[in-house]
């Protein structure tokens, strides 16, 4: 009765939930990268072109997470009032984040003094590091689980936040964005600023492989049970695999000059990532590290039946208005980036 | 202070801030849509310079209001789990829906309406401009639906007890068209309209009285007057039909809008006056019935008033709703009278020369987003002590996990950050209105421009 094709209408939602959140890590993913890099750019002709490349989409990539929350908000209440009261630091610190972000952006062209820019600069910047790091974090401690009480709610304190196996979550977060982002900005770019990104992605890729392996080897090693799922379904190996495949795939793109297909390979490595997390987490959507009795699932985190068909529908109706309108903003946009009297 | 307080707080100046930005989007996006109109039928250049200068406010006013925008859509679940997990069922799905069919589609067109001059032709261009409006016009009608079912819920039923209950869907339209969503929601898109106007007006007045840029500001601001005072004199209606609905739908709230107390007595009106919620008295100008009569058409005709409610379900701040909803009325009134008095001027064109007029139109742009503040504490203070009327307590609304002190910081926080983004709101807006509308898209402009923006070229 409660199902659609076949699946439970919670299921759908966990992968309507985790598509949202793809979509937000793929598309603004290189937004912050590009942020986060900014300061390695020295002259202000480069900065103002990656801050241009970015410029028209940032603003609607940024929407993707207004979209998820609304998603959680709407289809696991329960995980969305345990989620955001247990990670109530973290979270507004990337909120503020988000905010001196926007603002950089906005406010740093208006003004045409060097100590205007170089601060709005350092404070886009540093904002888009954090974001990224508190982003990871959070993303670390829902994998790993944190301790609930019979209420569904935290019962622990927001230091222990600050576990090792987070810690290297987020760094490895910091570092996908910052290749997804480098990548973004050589399809972007052209002559010498091209060039010194085609170095800045490769190093990135370095970056993000080494945290990545490392991350893996302390989640086998001290996480079991985050990679239950793949002990027990051989099967699933493929996915790991196919992450490999596109990590590789990235810098042969790069070197035969199809940034496209390097920017494509990037965005399936960070899908392939999340839904290995997915994976492992199933049904979890909050696992409680205190008392299991007391973890969030899709299905006792779900709303009623009534709205999770009704939030179907919604998505059905939204999703391909939503994909029509980014690929045309996106088709406006394409090609390397012209400074013009609109540019920031 | 304790933890409900200092959350009641935060949300009410987080949501006041923010509360600055939409009606300005909403309302300078109908405008743009006219502006715009008009210049693909007309093909006059001078509507392109005003296009293009209101697309530069436009997204710097839009740019603060997402960034304080997606504050408030987790405020929810960091500061009012409770609430969260009481109302997701309902509350969550029409915020789904905001994200997926208003909010994507507004900042999706954005960046074609803010850069894509060089890259779309006028027609997409314009279809851009409308769909920005839309987006902006259809994020109303998610939030006050999802506010008014607080107020006025219906199409839903309580399952479970204690700490687990919580309101599910039985019917989803009955939830989108509750008993006020309807009117409240025309209430808030007139408001923000007001809101847009009053600011292109305020701009242009101050062009005229400077003497400068006079070929773009007198047309514009004899546009921004015609919205002005169509949608002033409609307010009134709205409004009117509004203050129905609350003594239909929430008599503890009308009572406390007009400090009434006593149910057997005819209930007066007050113009200006002061609650004393002590001594239950109010002193001040009263027309004596005139709520009894407003509401009935009786002037004996005795009104619900406060007494007739449990203490503990009723408002006790009384005085400060009874204020704000005054506020909001009389700037209500004297925006009719402001603007059909220009109207009359424009006609007998006079308008411009009246240079006293013309200096109340520039700081009148406070008097909307004054009337808009003072309206929605009217409506959310009324509605105390329930957060969600007559099923949820605010005081019970609250996240268990959440200790005074971290809300006192993240208090703390926003309060810095939304000074300072105010602070620097004003100033590019200020510079950007100095700047003026000339020459934007005029060759020398980009000359001058890429001058301006390229201070290293040259070292």
């Amino acid at each position: 009765m409660n199902t659609f094709l076949g699946l439970d209408y919670n299921i759908w939602w966990f992968l309507v939930f985790g598509g949202v959140i793809s979509g937000y890590a793929i598309l603004d993913g290189f937004d912050l990268g590009a942020g986060s890099l900014h300061l390695l750019l020295k002259k202000e002709q480069s900065r103002r072109i990656a801050l241009n490349a970015i410029g028209p989409v940032w603003d609607g990539n940024e929407v993707w997470l207004v979209i998820g929350g609304g998603a959680l908000f709407a289809g696991f209440p329960v995980a969305y009032a345990a989620i955001f009261s247990a990670f109530y630091v973290p979270f507004m610190v990337f909120l503020v984040g988000l905010i001196f972000r926007a603002v950089a952006i906005e406010f740093r062209s208006k003004e045409p003094m060097l100590w205007w820019r170089k601060g709005w600069d350092i404070v886009y910047c540093v904002a888009c590091i954090i974001i990224a790091l508190s982003l990871g974090l959070m993303l670390g401690n829902v994998a790993y689980g944190i301790p609930l009480n019979e209420h569904k709610e935290f019962s622990g304190n927001w230091l222990s936040f600050f576990n090792p196996f987070s810690i290297l979550v987020s760094i490895t977060t910091l570092a996908l964005f910052m290749m997804h982002g480098a990548i973004y900005l050589t399809m972007k770019t052209e002559n010498r600023l091209y060039a010194k990104l085609h170095i800045l992605a490769n190093n990135f890729i370095i970056f993000f492989v080494l945290s990545f392996v490392i991350t893996t080897m302390y989640t086998l090693l001290y996480v079991p049970h985050l990679s239950d799922f793949f002990r027990g379904n051989p099967g699933g190996f493929v996915i790991p695999v196919m992450m490999v495949l596109a990590i590789a795939n990235i810098p042969r793109q790069i070197k035969k000059g199809k940034y496209r297909y390097a920017f494509l390979s990037s965005a399936l490595t960070i899908a392939l990532l999340l839904i290995m997390v997915a994976l492992e987490v199933f049904p979890y959507l909050l696992f409680s590290t205190s008392d299991p009795h007391n973890s969030i699932t899709i299905d006792n985190a779900a709303s009623s039946p009534k709205t999770m068909k009704i939030l179907l529908i919604i998505a059905l109706i939204g999703t391909p208005l939503v994909a029509i309108y980014t690929t045309f903003v996106f088709w406006t946009f394409k090609g390397k980036v012209k400074l013009d009297e609109t540019s920031y | 202070m304790d933890v409900e307080i200092l959350a009641r707080i935060q949300f009410a100046f987080t949501i006041a801030f923010h509360y600055i930005y939409p009606p300005l989007s909403i309302g300078l996006g109908l405008l743009l849509v006219i502006f715009e109109g008009m210049y693909l039928k007309t093909g006059n250049q001078l509507y392109e310079q005003i296009t293009r200068f209101w697309i530069k406010i436009f997204a710097l006013i839009f740019g603060i209001g997402v960034a304080t925008g997606i504050i408030m859509e987790f405020e929810f679940g960091t500061n009012w789990a409770t609430y969260s997990k009481y109302v997701g069922d309902i509350f969550g799905s029409a915020l789904a829906a905001e994200g997926i069919f208003a909010f994507a589609l507004e900042s999706g067109f954005l960046g074609i309406l803010i850069f894509g001059w060089n890259r779309v032709g006028p027609k997409v261009h314009f279809f851009s401009a409308v769909m920005v409006f839309l987006g902006s016009m259809f994020s109303a009608v998610w939030i006050v639906v999802a506010n008014s079912w607080q107020q006025t819920p219906s199409g839903f039923r309580i399952v479970g007890e204690g700490m687990n209950a919580r309101a599910e869907i039985t019917d989803f339209w009955a939830m989108v068209f509750n008993p006020s969503s309807v009117e409240r929601l025309t209430h808030v898109w007139i408001g923000a309209f007001l809101a847009g106007a009053f600011l292109v007006l305020s701009v242009n007045a101050w062009y005229i009285l400077k003497n400068r840029h006079l070929a773009i500001a007198k047309p514009s601001f004899r546009i921004a007057l015609v919205v002005a005072t169509v949608f002033s004199l409609l307010q009134l209606f709205v409004g009117h039909r509004s203050a129905e609905g609350v003594a239909k739908n929430q008599p503890a709230k009308l009572a406390a809008l007009e400090g009434h107390y006593d149910s057997v007595a005819r209930a007066d009106m007050y113009l200006l006056g002061y609650v004393n919620n002590k001594k239950q008295e109010v002193t001040g100008i009263r027309v004596p019935g005139g709520l009894s009569f407003l509401l009935y058409g009786n002037f004996n005709e005795p009104v619900k008033g406060l007494n007739a409610f449990p203490a503990d379900e009723r408002p006790t701040q009384v005085n400060a709703i009874f204020q704000f909803y005054h506020i909001m009325v009389g700037i209500g009134i004297t925006l009719i009278a402001l603007t059909l008095l220009a109207s009359w001027l424009a006609y007998r064109k006079k308008l411009f020369d009246k240079r006293w007029l013309l200096w109340i139109f520039v700081w009148a742009v406070l008097l909307p987003q004054i009337a808009n503040q003072a309206g929605w504490f009217a409506a959310e203070m009324g509605r105390q002590p329930w957060v969600v009327y007559g099923l949820l307590k605010t005081s019970d609304a609250l996240s268990k996990a959440v200790t005074a002190n971290q809300v006192l910081f993240s208090l703390i926080l926003f309060m810095v950050v939304y000074i300072l983004l105010l602070v620097l709101f004003l100033y590019m807006l200020n510079r950007k209105i100095q700047h003026g509308p000339v020459d934007y898209g005029t060759k020398e402009a980009i000359e001058e421009g890429s001058k301006r923006d390229n201070p290293l070229m040259g070292h």
